[in-house]
């Protein structure tokens, strides 16, 4: 196999989901790092992260976050969003969206600063 | 790979399987490189520049991938700033939204031009590194100062705030030294580091014997690249591809022959993977006179190995089959001289044992390099 297009297969955002236990503060920011970004991919029809050598697609929660990642907000701010959007319990979606937002940054796609 | 089905793919060679567009192509612009990596994996025969498709052809070829469904678009080669239309090329990627991977070995940068390049779209850089100081990667990439340019481009590229990935070809001279690879990776800011052993495909078949790591090189190395992911996590992503003539399961070549991406040659042919031209019987059609979408879907070179009715025994009634898809089909080529035989790198093949055998005996060795040639 030809490493150049190895690591190029599109994963689901909800098996990056494995650290368990992962905190982030509220406070801070989260941001996606130069090189990543989100598009509509019109010929699958869904959103996915374009990062260095890999495309991650995103199911509906993945991208509802990535949308209020703005790299402005922090993340009491986007939990805050999602709660109003969604009309979900906050406490329920923290879980979810750290987890997601903490593999992204174990993956040098996103900072937290 | 989709985990999900996909609402469009259409019925593969197989009734039970169907595959989707590709989310990857690999441009190969040019075979022109001012190296001469022992381990070039380009053909024997390459392109002259007065072979190579031109501006206009490229970026038709953008145009329709993106159409096609490719996401990430690496331009590559040879030496991709070997070619001066470098600027429109990556430009014309952003026009048609691909994500832009320029794969260099830094030769042909300037500062400056990088600067363009990244005002004209550029989305990532891929630097290749042959050693871990002047005078191991300066002998295998038999270019004088290659080493101390490509320090420069890391730096500007980290500098641009462009993301940086640095490409390590690790084989019998080198790989012993993949701690100080990975501790240069940190220094120099890289966000991924790729560490891919040494494979045999092209030029690199003459070289086996002089580069072949032995069994206890590559199970030192596989230990330290999971170390060193454990202890980096957060900082530095390392993808890393094991020696395979020492393991007993076959790799999943390209994730399934013609699923996941496609290769376009400087003279336009069109290939499921970047050796796919050593298997003989196989016919490439050509961008310049068939749409892209048609060899993705149609062609004879993309279907032949799809699925899993083309399967002999023992990969047909394997319960690894969907795992690795029966391995490297130009492997099988090279070493059983049959493109459809299981990958002899598999504890179930015949060859096995032979493999191995043949592996140990190159590891033993210790040939000279051969340098690549390159055409004018």
């Amino acid at each position: 196999m030809d490493s150049r297009l190895r690591g190029n297969d599109i994963r689901l955002s909800a098996t990056l989901w494995k650290d368990d236990g992962v905190t982030m503060d509220e406070a801070h920011t989260p941001r996606l790092l130069s090189g990543c970004r989100t598009k509509y991919d019109k010929v699958r029809g869904n959103w996915v992260l374009l990062a260095p050598e890999r495309a991650i697609k995103l199911d509906e929660i993945g991208a509802a976050i990535l949308a209020e990642t703005d790299g402005e907000r922090s993340l009491g701010g986007i939990l805050d969003a999602l709660a109003t959007k969604y009309n979900a319990p906050r406490e329920q979606i923290a879980g979810d969206v750290v987890k997601f937002l903490a593999s992204l940054r174990d993956r040098r796609m996103l900072e937290v600063t | 790979m989709m985990d999900a089905p996909d609402p469009q793919a259409v019925a593969g060679p197989s009734p039970s399987i169907t595959y989707g567009p590709p989310i990857a192509m690999l441009a190969e612009l040019t075979h022109r490189c001012p190296l001469s990596c022992p381990y070039c994996s380009n053909p024997l025969e390459l392109t002259k520049r007065d072979g190579e498709l031109d501006t206009q052809t490229w970026v038709d070829v953008f145009r329709q991938a993106a159409e096609l469904g490719v996401l990430q678009m690496h331009l590559s080669g040879g030496e991709p700033a070997s070619r001066r239309d470098l600027e429109d090329l990556v430009r014309a990627c952003r026009e048609h939204d691909l994500y832009s991977n320029l794969i260099t070995s830094g030769i042909g940068l300037t500062e400056k031009r990088l600067t363009g390049l990244k005002e004209h779209g550029l989305d990532h850089v891929q630097l290749s590194l042959q050693g871990v100081d002047a005078e191991m990667a300066d002998l295998i990439g038999g270019y004088k100062g290659g080493y101390s340019r490509k320090m420069d481009v890391a730096k500007w590229t980290t500098a641009l705030d462009l993301p940086l990935t640095l490409n390590a070809v690790v084989h019998e001279k080198n790989i012993d030294r993949l701690p100080e690879m990975i501790d240069l990776a940190v220094t120099m800011g890289a966000r991924r580091l790729e560490v891919a052993t040494v494979q045999f495909h092209g030029w690199a078949d003459r070289n086996r014997a002089a580069l072949m790591p032995t069994r206890e090189q590559a199970k030192l190395c596989g230990q330290r690249v999971a170390e060193a992911r454990e202890r980096l996590k957060g900082v530095l992503v390392i993808d890393y591809v094991p020696a395979d003539h020492h393991a007993d399961y076959p790799k999943p070549c390209m994730g399934g022959w013609g699923s996941t991406g496609l290769n376009v040659v400087p003279d336009g042919r069109v290939m499921p993977c970047h050796a796919a031209h050593t298997i003989p019987h196989l016919v490439f059609q050509n961008v310049k006179d068939t749409p892209l979408a048609d060899i993705w879907w149609h062609s004879s070179a993309f279907n032949a190995y799809r699925g899993f009715d083309w399967m002999p025994e023992p990969c047909r009634s394997c319960d690894r089959k969907a795992r690795d898809f029966g391995g490297c089909r130009c492997q099988a080529m090279a070493i059983a001289g049959d493109a459809a035989a299981t990958d002899p790198v598999c504890i179930k093949s015949p060859l096995h044992a032979q493999l191995q055998d043949m592996a140990e005996a190159h590891a033993q060795g210790d040939g000279e390099l051969t340098y690549r040639t390159m055409p004018t």
